[in-house]
Order: C-alpha cells, then sequence, then structure tokens
C-alpha cells in the first residue's frame, strides 16, 4: 500500500515552467535525502517528462508527491495533459522514436531513470505518466 | 531578453552556462555561439557546464548541434566541467554526447583546444610544403 504524505501540483505550459517543475522535484528530492546522483535521475526525469507535457500534449499539470509504504519513502511524479493521446505506447517508448524534433529519449530515458513507470493513453483522451523513484 | 555572455579568449570563445537553462534560452545561445564564431574567427569554443547540475535530452542535443555547427564553421569545440552525477544520468538516459570532446575543467580545456588548433595548422602546413 502507498501511502501519499504531501502533494504539490504545478502548471505545464511553457519552457519557463519546466525550469519551475525540476527546481521543485530537486528541492522534494533533497527534503527527501536522496542522494546526488538519484537527485539529478529524478530531476532529469521530470524534465524530459514535462517537456513532452509541454511539446506534444499541449500543456498540463504536474504533480510531485512524496509517498510511503511500509518499508520505505520515495518521490512520484505524475504528468497529465489532455492533448491528442498516444496511439502506439510501445513505439513511443522506443529510443529514436520522435513525432516532434527531439531525439526520442524522452519517455524510454525517463522510464529508465525510474524504479517504476506507467503510462496511460489513448487517441484524443490525452496522457497521463507516473513516475515514482525509491530512496 | 535574457542571454548567456560569450566570452572572446584569444582565438576561443568562452561560455560559461551558470543558469538552470528553459529551452527557449538554450536556442538562443545556440544562434549567439554560431553568429560568435563567425564574427571573431573563432577556433575553439569551450563550453563550461561545471554549474549545470542537470542535463536532459534538450541540453544534450544543443551541444551537439552547437558542436556540429562550430565544426562546420572550421572551429572545434570542448565541453569542460561535467559533475559526475551528470554523466551517470546522462549514460543512463542514453545520450553519451558521442564525439563531442569533454576536458574535466576550464584550463585543461584550454590547453587540449589550443593543442588541437595547433595540430590542424601544423596539418595544412605540411600539405602545403608538398607543392
Amino acid at each position: 500500500m502507498i501511502k501519499v504524505l504531501n502533494t504539490e501540483t504545478m502548471d505545464l505550459r511553457t519552457s519557463e515552467d519546466i525550469v519551475l517543475v525540476r527546481q521543485a522535484v530537486r528541492r522534494k528530492a533533497i527534503d527527501l535525502g536522496l542522494g546526488l546522483v538519484d537527485q539529478t535521475k529524478v530531476v532529469t526525469a521530470s524534465s524530459e517528462l514535462a517537456r513532452n507535457t509541454v511539446d506534444y500534449g499541449g500543456g498540463g499539470l504536474a504533480r510531485i508527491e512524496v509517498v510511503q509504504n511500509d518499508r520505505r519513502s520515495g518521490l512520484r511524479l505524475i504528468f497529465e495533459d489532455k492533448g491528442p493521446g498516444i496511439s502506439d505506447i510501445d513505439l513511443a517508448l522506443k529510443d529514436g522514436f520522435t513525432s516532434g524534433h527531439g531525439m526520442g529519449l524522452g519517455l524510454g530515458g525517463a522510464k529508465r531513470l525510474s524504479h517504476e513507470f506507467e503510462i496511460s493513453s489513448a487517441p484524443g483522451e490525452g496522457t497521463c505518466v507516473s513516475i515514482l523513484r525509491w530512496k | 531578453m535574457e542571454r548567456i555572455p560569450i566570452l572572446k579568449m584569444g582565438e576561443f570563445l568562452l561560455v560559461t552556462i551558470q543558469v538552470d537553462m528553459h529551452d527557449r534560452l538554450a536556442l538562443t545561445l545556440q544562434d549567439d555561439l554560431t553568429q560568435s564564431i563567425v564574427k571573431h574567427h573563432a577556433r575553439g569554443v569551450l563550453i563550461d557546464i561545471s554549474a549545470l547540475e542537470m542535463v536532459d535530452s534538450f541540453i544534450g542535443r544543443m551541444i551537439g548541434s552547437i558542436a556540429g555547427m562550430a565544426r562546420l564553421l572550421d572551429a572545434q569545440t570542448m565541453v569542460v566541467g561535467m559533475q559526475p552525477s551528470v554523466a551517470i544520468t546522462l549514460v543512463e538516459l542514453g545520450l553519451s554526447l558521442e564525439g563531442i570532446r569533454t576536458a574535466l575543467d576550464v584550463e585543461k580545456g584550454m590547453a587540449a583546444l589550443q593543442l588541437a588548433v595547433a595540430e590542424t595548422r601544423q596539418d595544412l602546413d605540411d600539405q602545403g610544403s608538398q607543392y
């Protein structure tokens, strides 16, 4: 059972918002006591996913949660948009796949940098990506 | 408009990235640097990222583009000062910045850049003497 200890929700519209989200993630990661490498991994993953929300989802929300189960605590990040959605999620997770002008490392990279990764999306119904990094 | 300063040091340009760059600022830097290379006839570009606590795929791509554009304009690029945690994360992300020269700090980077530029000059001289 995962318990949510606290939540912060932020708007994601512009490239400045991406910076604000990764700064907030850095603060939470430090508060949680994550080491420097783990902080950097979760901040980098948040930057990739936040950019996806802005560039492909047409903007949305980022939710930063400090969570806990019976053994440990962690940081869960949820990125939600009401954009066009993804029709082939497996393809979108492949490195090098991009529908835009990026490098296609965003989703797959964020997954590799996290302990847990979930995505739900359908054409016309937006996208929700959630990652979790345990302490 | 917000801009990252570009310093001219002899035939090299030095850029120290000290802020958490948003995407548009990164693109502006890319444009400014290519213009400066031509304006100052620079032979090398040194990018100091020691203050950067994170390099994501966007910034990584920008560094790669700068190196590629600089090469087309006859200048070499050296990225210096990457933090170990950034290097670990970049590789896991899937970005190893292949083909980009790196050094541990500005001093070592400057020395390597001077050597590299001297070598290309030497090559040109050698070719010239054959004819």
